[in-house]
């Protein structure tokens, strides 16, 4: 019992974290159409500005896991990888809306740079991160259920990062904005709205949010340049699955994923959990191609 | 046959002329090249054939495939495992013992006859590609989704590959060949053969390509390409169409994994996995897609790059090929081949004046939604 | 632009440029390969920071060693991709003792002259640039490799070429190149002494936790043999995929299979997760005694010293080896890297390996690969691990076990050694419940 109770936080854990990395590339992909593989070095840049913050705070007061740094650290990880989109759309994407599967070349080519770029700056091996103090433990509920603390914290992160995007979309001038250029980009821009800034400014929350991403990552996974690569093709699963431009739908894919994938794992191997769950996803896209939530198009 | 008489029409000498140019320098190349670069430069014509493969999927029918490391990889292993079986002379290869089979399963088996294992490196990849072809095609995914689904694929197979280690070898593949048909297969000779069969395969996947190309269903294929709907309503149906096309293009990919494994020794999950496929893409979009000669000099261009600026700055190289994708990219959209035909035509640089006259007639609305338009698909 | 516009007829001057294209693409080719390459001897080698040479150099075809005093050898590591978080540091080791060497006179007189090469985590690249390094570069010897995968990639393309490769990491044995010097540990002086430890101390239950490659699965074929013999059976055998960051279901299943210890052989970054989620879920080495066999000073940087805490791990080395050359070795290191770098088993392997061929070499008078081969029988190196002794037949080395515990700073204590160099048995041939092993591989 305890064990079944056990894995079913596993799978919502698993689900949280999906949809967090999910959770960007679903605006940039979902909602730009522009396939950004280079997602996973924005989750990089964020785990790293932890690392950086730390590094600097450990020089300057000598502690190197103080809860300040630690709470600083979430919404600059944001600010940095989201600068970095900026950067990256205003240089590169804006040239490519026309063609889709170019900035899917083009990102790779910047995956490629970012990680190297990390490489040469914080040195080739795994760095680490430290946890402040009330982020480590587990919540003891019985004897052998145990909740780690960081994982209800990246769930309450994710929770966050989901009231927040509905408030930036649907309570925001922005939000709106935004929402009328991906309806109907001619008819927005003829009413005034600039559509080069609404997509800057979207490409940038996506990479924020992937920075966020690798903020939470730090406390579970290692910190290494070549991060991004273990995250960047169940990000993108859970898009396709979702159907694009769905926030509604990344996250019911990204529960269905999570908790299917833990199920699995659970009966039989991490190996075969995965591809079983992968080959479904492909049967169900047979199916229905558009994704679980569909998008009813003009 | 009629296709070539068509093709032949006014343009022999001059479309033949660059080919047989480049055909004699590649078999002029042995006398030149040392060893070590004569190998090299027959790795990259087997990934030349893999361009061209993926060109024909991508660039004329209009499907990026992520997929295509896979079907390299499958006729990789075809030919990997004959070659391996034929060392061990049928007994059980070293990896399959130390993952505790006991006999050679049933199969693998058929793979030590060249009868079977031959026409495999083809057949395999294209019934693979042919299947998930239909599946796909028929419920119509397109675009970014067909990309996609197939880096999926290529996912999904290279965990197999690496979990089923009895069966595959895992993650380190199958090396340690001896014998290719009782000959050395690292012997200088051995080697200079398989590259001139690798320069011959290569002329022979083009000049095919070309017939197909310039053939009826070439035509319509990319005729489908650039608007399918129409091709749906004067009555052909895409889906087997492209289904096909998708297998021939999975077939080639084999030939060229089946070349690639002789003249570099291993085949690995490493050859199969998403940034390989990725690569394929890229080295097409850097020649050209949709050209025929675009995919030979993408493939051969950025590998020797890759090699060349690793061998020059091996601790920084990683920077300028990440720059050489988004340079490519950014700057040369239809590739160098398209460099080549826009300077000719000169339409590279007529019209942007035309469009902005253009513009101009139309007044501050076309503006709005020329610029709109421009800034999103 | 369609591609039916390519079809236009008349396009002489396009195809002119077509073909101009492919001379320029040949040309390429053959100018990155720099060498005055129409002569029908090797070309003789080029890195443009080799001191110029007059061509007359490159007789002698088979002269590794040229004229003005350098001696090439090259260094193959993964410098990008994923592997490069632990290969970077063995490359650093490597260098480190090429510039010593270098600094007390170099070997028969002549300065080493490292050719750094990338591996890029791609064991097809690995077979490229070992190629390149013996053929074009003409290099005496290798280092390099830390995957199996990688050193079986290179493997055909020493033995096709006669060259020499050292490789500086632990494995998984079976296996006797005659062209590779293996300066790790084969599996019977890590492995099977861990094993035997933990049988020792009372642990019945064991789970085999590794990644889904090579060295995890053959480790555990031979622990699994191990402990039948001993009357046992493993608890659990679970394989993750590479690069596998989730494991708090693999957790759930240790916890429900309850053993005594979890023999780890994870890879690399899974390790960082795994410890991590295995301090979250609340189970301590008190709880659980975990032995990681891939794990050493260099991931425990990663990982955190606060996750890992009393875990132990089984290597040949620690930083912390009491031995007056390892003082040295450390400082020398830090010195060269950086305060805040670590050494640890590989990189002990990977600097060593390094004088071992040197002083083979000195012993042939030449750098001829038969020569280093046969000089190099029952050699015997203090290095910073202690003595180390090349094995006559095998060309592994004898080298002494050490089973350690993480403590909270990164480093390891020893709790437990074989007290001499336990001498390298690839094949496990010493072992009666290991019979047959060598039979079927080869």
């Amino acid at each position: 019992m305890e064990v079944w109770a056990l894995q079913l936080f596993n799978g919502l854990s698993l689900s949280s974290i999906l949809l967090l990395i999910a959770l960007g590339l679903a605006l940039s992909f979902g909602l730009m159409n522009v396939i950004n593989l280079a997602h996973g070095e924005f989750i990089m840049l964020g785990a790293y500005t932890v690392y950086a913050l730390q590094q600097a705070a450990m020089a300057l007061t000598g502690d190197v896991s103080s809860s300040v740094t630690f709470i600083m650290a979430i919404p600059l990880s944001f600010v940095v990888a989201g600068a970095v989109g900026m950067l990256v759309e205003a240089g590169l994407i804006r040239f490519l809306y026309q063609r889709p599967l170019d900035t899917l070349l083009a990102t790779v080519g910047v995956g490629i740079f970012l990680q190297q770029l990390a490489r040469s700056i914080f040195g080739a091996p795994n760095v680490q991160v430290v946890a402040p103090w009330w982020l480590t433990g587990g919540l003891e509920l019985t004897d052998g259920l145990v909740l780690p603390i960081k994982r209800l914290f990246i769930i309450a992160l994710v929770l966050v990062c989901i009231a927040g995007l509905y408030w930036y979309m649907y309570r925001s001038s922005e939000g709106r904005r935004t929402r009328a250029v991906m309806q109907n980009r001619e008819m927005a821009a003829s009413l005034g709205v600039s559509t080069r800034r609404v997509d800057n400014l979207t490409f940038a929350l996506g990479s924020g949010l992937a920075g966020l991403a690798g903020c939470g990552l730090t406390l579970i996974g290692p910190i290494g340049p070549s991060l991004g690569t273990f995250y960047i093709v169940d990000a993108f699963i859970v898009v396709i699955l979702g159907g694009l431009g769905q926030i509604p739908g990344t996250i019911l894919a990204a529960l269905i994923i999570g908790i299917l994938n833990t199920v699995f794992e659970f009966g039989t191997t991490a190996v075969v959990g995965k591809v079983l769950v992968f080959a479904m996803v492909i049967l169900f896209l047979q199916w229905r191609p558009n994704g679980l939530v569909r998008v009813r198009g003009r | 046959m009629s296709a070539l008489l068509q093709l032949s029409r006014g343009t022999l000498v001059t479309s033949w002329a660059p080919l047989i140019v480049m055909l004699a320098l590649l078999l002029l190349a042995p006398f030149v090249l040392s060893d070590f670069r004569l190998g090299l430069l027959g790795k990259f014509l087997t990934f030349a054939i893999l361009a061209l493969a993926l060109n024909l999927i991508w660039g004329y029918a209009g499907m990026l495939s992520l997929g295509h490391g896979v079907f390299f990889g499958l006729g990789g292993y075809a030919m990997g495992m004959f070659m391996k079986l034929e060392g061990t002379g049928g007994k059980l290869p070293d990896f399959m013992f130390w993952s505790g089979l006991e006999e050679l399963p049933f199969f693998i088996a058929p793979f030590k006859y060249a009868w079977f294992a031959l026409p495999m490196v083809f057949i395999l990849p294209a019934a693979v590609a042919g299947g998930l072809g239909y599946l796909v095609f028929r419920s119509r995914i397109t675009g970014v989704y067909f990309a996609l689904i197939t880096q999926a694929l290529s996912l999904i197979v290279s965990i197999l590959f690496i979990g089923q280690q009895p069966y595959t070898g895992g993650t380190n593949g199958i090396t340690n060949y001896s014998t290719l048909f009782g000959y050395q297969v690292f012997s200088p000779g051995t080697q200079l053969t398989l590259y001139f069969i690798t320069v011959i395969a290569l002329a022979v996947v083009y000049l095919v390509l070309r017939l197909v190309v310039n053939s009826r269903s070439g035509r319509i294929m990319i005729a489908m390409r650039d608007d399918e709907n129409r091709v749906r309503f004067m009555g052909y149906d895409p889906a087997i169409l492209k289904t096909i096309a998708f297998a021939a293009s999975g077939g080639i990919a084999g030939i060229a994994g089946a070349l690639f494994v002789p003249q570099v020794g291993i085949i690995s999950p490493s050859s199969m996995g998403i940034l390989q496929s990725i690569e394929i893409a890229v080295w097409v979009a850097v020649g050209g897609r949709g050209t025929l000669a675009g995919p030979i000099i993408g493939a051969v261009l950025v590998n020797a790059a890759k090699s060349g600026l690793s061998e020059s700055f091996p601790v920084i190289w990683q920077f300028f090929l990440g720059g050489l994708f988004i340079g490519a990219v950014l700057l040369f959209p239809a590739g160098i081949m398209g460099l080549f035909r826009g300077e000719l035509s000169r339409e590279r640089f007529t019209r942007p004046l035309t469009r902005i006259r253009e513009l101009k007639q139309q007044g501050i609305g076309g503006v709005v939604r020329q610029w709109t338009t421009t800034s999103f698909r | 632009m369609s591609g039916l516009s390519m079809l236009r007829p008349g396009m002489i001057a396009t195809c002119v440029k077509v073909a101009l294209g492919a001379l320029l693409l040949i040309s390429v080719i053959a100018c990155s390969s720099a060498a005055p390459a129409a002569t029908t001897a090797p070309a003789q080698t080029m890195k443009e920071t080799a001191p110029t040479a007059p061509a007359s150099d490159a007789m002698a075809g088979s002269m590794k060693e040229d004229a003005s005093g350098v001696i090439k050898v090259g260094v193959l590591h993964s410098l990008s991709g994923t592997m490069s978080i632990s290969e970077t540091a063995v490359k650093d080791a490597t260098l480190l003792a090429i510039e010593e060497i270098n600094a007390s006179g170099g070997v028969l007189g002549k300065q080493i002259e490292p050719v750094i090469e990338d591996g890029a985590s791609d064991w097809p690249t690995f077979a490229e640039k070992a190629k390149k390094l013996i053929q074009s570069d003409e290099v005496a010897v290798v280092f390099g490799g830390w995957t199996s995968a990688s050193r079986k990639a290179m493997l055909p393309v020493f033995e096709a070429n006669n060259g020499l490769l050292f490789y500086p990491v632990q494995y998984e044995g079976l296996e006797t190149s005659p062209n590779i010097f293996y300066t790790g540990a084969t599996t019977n002086q890590q492995i099977v002494p861990a094993v035997e430890y933990l049988l020792k101390e009372g642990n019945t239950k064991f789970y085999l936790l590794g990644s889904d490659y090579v060295f995890p699965r053959t480790s555990n074929l031979i622990i699994n043999k191990q402990l039948k013999a001993a009357g046992l059976e493993a608890v659990g055998e679970e394989y993750t995929p590479l690069g596998h960051t989730e494991y708090s279901t693999v957790i759930a299943k240790i916890r429900s299979a309850e053993p005594d210890v979890v023999f780890n052989t994870l890879n690399g970054d899974s390790n960082v997760a795994f410890f991590k989620q295995l301090k979250d879920a609340g189970i301590s080495p008190e709880d659980l005694t975990t032995v990681s066999v891939s794990v050493a000073e260099e991931e425990i940087t990663g990982i955190g010293a606060e996750n890992m805490v009393g875990h132990l791990v089984a290597w040949n080395y620690f930083q912390t080896t009491e031995t007056p050359e390892n003082t040295k070795f450390v400082s020398a290191f830090k010195t060269k890297y950086g305060e805040n770098r670590v050494t640890d088993d590989p990189i002990e392997a990977g600097y060593f390996g390094v004088y071992i061929w040197a002083k083979a070499v000195e012993k042939a008078g030449s750098t001829d690969v038969a020569a280093v081969k046969e000089a190099a029988k029952g050699l015997q190196f203090q290095a910073p691990g202690g003595l180390v002794t090349v094995h006559d037949s095998n060309q592994h080395v004898a080298k002494t076990v050490r089973i350690g515990a993480v403590r909270d700073d990164g480093q390891i204590d020893e709790i437990w050694n074989s007290g001499s160099p336990v001498v390298p048995d690839p094949y496990l041939d010493t072992y009666d419940w290991a019979s047959g092993l060598r039979e079927s591989v080869q």
